[in-house]
């Protein structure tokens, strides 16, 4: 018998699986004389996004916008400056809650870099096995469950599990990681750019098998990628960052059919068309992204956006609804001050 | 618009990497012809050998593992057979090269500003003075801010978006007729990507540059290219212009790659994706080295290497079944 059960669901299906509430997270930059901290990137601000049991969140953003720093928050890779998370209704890491070690058994992650996750010296089967063994699986059933995850993700068992990772290709080194995050049962699973650096054609074959994986395991994602095409086409939400905050979250089919916030815009008419015929002529914004150190008051966007005013220098916009979605732009808050807001 | 005079021809190109351990048969067999005024996109994944195609006509590999046939031709004269001062002019001012990193691209110890410099006082012998002025039209040409402070940058202190600018202004700085780009929007933000594809080919037409452009991404060999080459293991499997290339692929390898490329509207639908990965090429394939994924394989396909045949005008395909 199998003694690492699956997790069962406690609150229901209306409770949010995960809920993150007033993130923060700032890195010190040492410099100055003596390696004083005279800086802070301001990766995550006051973050707060929930997840949905059995949805695939998107997440999407330019490099530095702090969508890895999320990734890692979400499962405690590291630890936030402020802010709390609960999962499934329990606390995380506050005293009536559950632990940092619970929250990560039903909280996986797979990363980039599919070679780096894997440790050289470990057989792939070794490398399965070793966190059901951690939590107290026996050999025997820790080899049943090897060759089953080997299975799920399409690769033959007797032909991989004595493997190791530098004999396997980019592709089926990722199955192995996403074997590897399925390997203690979790709910949860965050795909950090875990498809970007995979061939178009390979790219194809893995997300296939994560589709037919989250309805086999009835699995959450969270899906974080630079590529665009690719979140719309996984996703049931998406949340856009820029700069540490979310500028616009929803529902994918309204954060692609009809975005609100200008940078949402932007980043979507930034997509190459595919079609000859109707080729870009001019660049939606300008510039680059600023750096995060020091980023700009009140809008973080205002400095790359063509309708900046006075007000966006002044104050941080709220996310607040407009329509489906959720925006922070003063454009979309009523009496904000902004030319183009209605009044209030 | 496009001037026809052939400015590159390259016949039959193949190259080999060989070490103490392992054969590596990179390029198989290459040939294409390169106008002024054309940009050729070559579409491939990784081990395909584009890359190395588009290092062999500045001959960047390391002579003394790399061996060579075939040839390549610019504006007549042969690369391959090229002496150290020939070839030290073809780098220097008739050929020039972007890369994906402009960070490693760039000496961190100088500015961009001595760096173009020294790049124009070598291949043209100007005054340092006048090196430094031409330096700074050519950041005022790839539209960089404030030019004459941006001389006095150091790599580290730019962005990715306006280093890969200084990483073209130094390109253009002799006055290139040929520029080869290998991936060099890859590692850019999507929104800054867009601003330097758009640069490349603004500079393309102003300076009737003939311009071979790597890349992965289907998006944006669309977007700048006006013929586009598939590549795959090591050689063209189909070349067509941009328009004929989107609608209607031929070879099968090249029709996977575009169905297995996610896009608008494809939400909900199954990706049809090519089986298996590409092959090793520590040896050169009897066949098509394509027949063990493809779905439409039948048995002449193994015996005989396929030849790139022309399906109609300009649109070629390496495959038995293209009629």
């Amino acid at each position: 018998m199998d003694t690492l059960l699956p997790i069962q669901d406690r609150g229901g299906p209306a409770q949010p699986l995960l809920l993150a509430t007033g993130l923060r997270k700032h890195f010190p930059v040492a410099g100055g004389l003596l390696g004083r901290t005279t800086k802070v990137v301001r990766a995550v601000d006051d973050l707060t996004l929930s997840v949905a049991k059995g949805e695939t969140l998107g997440v999407v953003g330019e490099s530095g916008c702090g969508k890895s720093t999320v990734a890692r928050l979400l499962i405690r890779l590291i630890k936030p400056d402020k802010g709390t998370m609960v999962l499934d209704g329990d606390p995380v890491d506050e005293p009536h809650g559950i632990t940092v070690n619970e929250l990560r058994r039903q909280v996986q992650m797979v990363f980039q870099d599919s070679y780096a996750s894997l440790n050289p010296r470990l057989t792939i089967a070794e490398t399965l096995a070793f966190a059901p063994r951690a939590h107290g699986l026996p050999a025997a059933e820790a080899r049943e469950r090897v060759r089953d995850l080997l299975s799920k993700v399409g690769l033959d068992p007797a032909n991989y599990a004595t493997r190791y990772p530098h004999e396997l290709s980019g592709g089926q080194r990722q199955r192995v990681n996403i074997a590897r995050a399925l390997a203690l049962r979790p709910r949860l699973i965050i795909l950090d750019e875990a498809v970007s650096a995979l061939d178009k054609s390979v790219e194809a074959q893995v997300l296939n098998m994560l589709v037919d994986l989250k309805t086999e395991l009835d699995l959450t994602y969270v899906f974080i990628s630079h590529d665009l095409n690719v979140v719309q086409y996984l996703s049931d939400r998406v949340l856009v960052m820029y700069l540490g905050k979310i500028v616009e979250l929803g529902p994918v089919e309204a954060i692609y059919g009809n975005p609100q916030h200008p940078y949402t815009r932007a980043l979507l008419s930034a997509r190459p068309s595919m079609d000859p015929r109707k080729r870009t002529h001019e660049a939606p914004i300008q510039g680059d992204p600023p750096n995060p150190i020091d980023p700009p008051s009140g809008c973080r966007f205002r400095t790359r956006c063509p309708f900046a005013e006075d007000v966006c220098a002044r104050l941080e916009p709220p996310l607040a609804d407009a329509g489906a979605q959720a925006v922070a732009c003063h454009m979309r808050v009523a009496g904000s001050g902004h030319s183009k807001a209605v009044a209030a | 618009m496009t001037d026809q005079t052939n400015l590159l021809q390259v016949r039959d190109l193949h190259v080999t990497f060989v070490t103490p351990d392992r054969t590596v048969h990179a390029v198989n067999g290459v040939s294409f012809d390169l106008a002024r005024g054309e940009t050729l996109g070559i579409l491939g994944e990784s081990g395909s050998g584009k890359s190395v195609t588009l290092r062999s006509i500045l001959r960047l590999h390391p002579e003394h593992r790399t061996r060579w046939s075939g040839s390549i031709k610019l504006q007549g004269d042969e690369v391959l057979e090229m002496g150290p001062k020939a070839l030290s002019d073809l780098r220097g001012q008739r050929v020039s090269m972007i890369f994906q990193e402009p960070a490693t691209a760039f000496d961190p110890v100088f500015t961009i500003g001595q760096q173009i410099a020294e790049t124009v006082r070598r291949h043209t012998g100007k005054s340092e003075a006048e090196a430094m002025k031409r330096a700074k039209d050519l950041l005022e040409m790839v539209r960089i801010p404030s030019p004459a402070q941006r001389l006095k940058a150091y790599p580290h202190e730019m962005s990715g978006g306006m280093r890969q600018r200084a990483m073209i202004a130094l390109a253009l700085s002799c006055n290139p007729t040929l520029l080869l780009a290998d991936e060099p929007t890859t590692a850019l933000d999507a929104t800054v990507q867009i601003q330097v594809l758009l640069l490349i080919r603004e500079l393309q037409r102003e300076f009737n540059l003939g311009v071979i452009f790597v890349t992965h991404d289907i998006g944006v060999a669309v977007e700048v290219s006006d013929r586009i080459g598939v590549m795959y293991a090591g050689k063209l499997v189909e070349m067509a212009p941009v328009e004929r290339m989107v609608d209607a692929p031929q070879h099968p390898y090249s029709r996977g790659l575009l169905a297995s490329t996610v896009h608008d509207g494809m939400r909900g639908q199954r990706l049809e994706s090519i089986p298996g990965a590409p092959p090793d090429l520590a040896e050169v394939p009897s066949g098509c080295s394509f027949a063990p994924r493809c779905k439409f394989v039948r048995p002449d396909c193994t015996t005989a290497i396929p030849s790139l045949r022309d399906v109609e005008a300009a649109h070629a395909v390496r495959c038995v079944l293209a009629a």
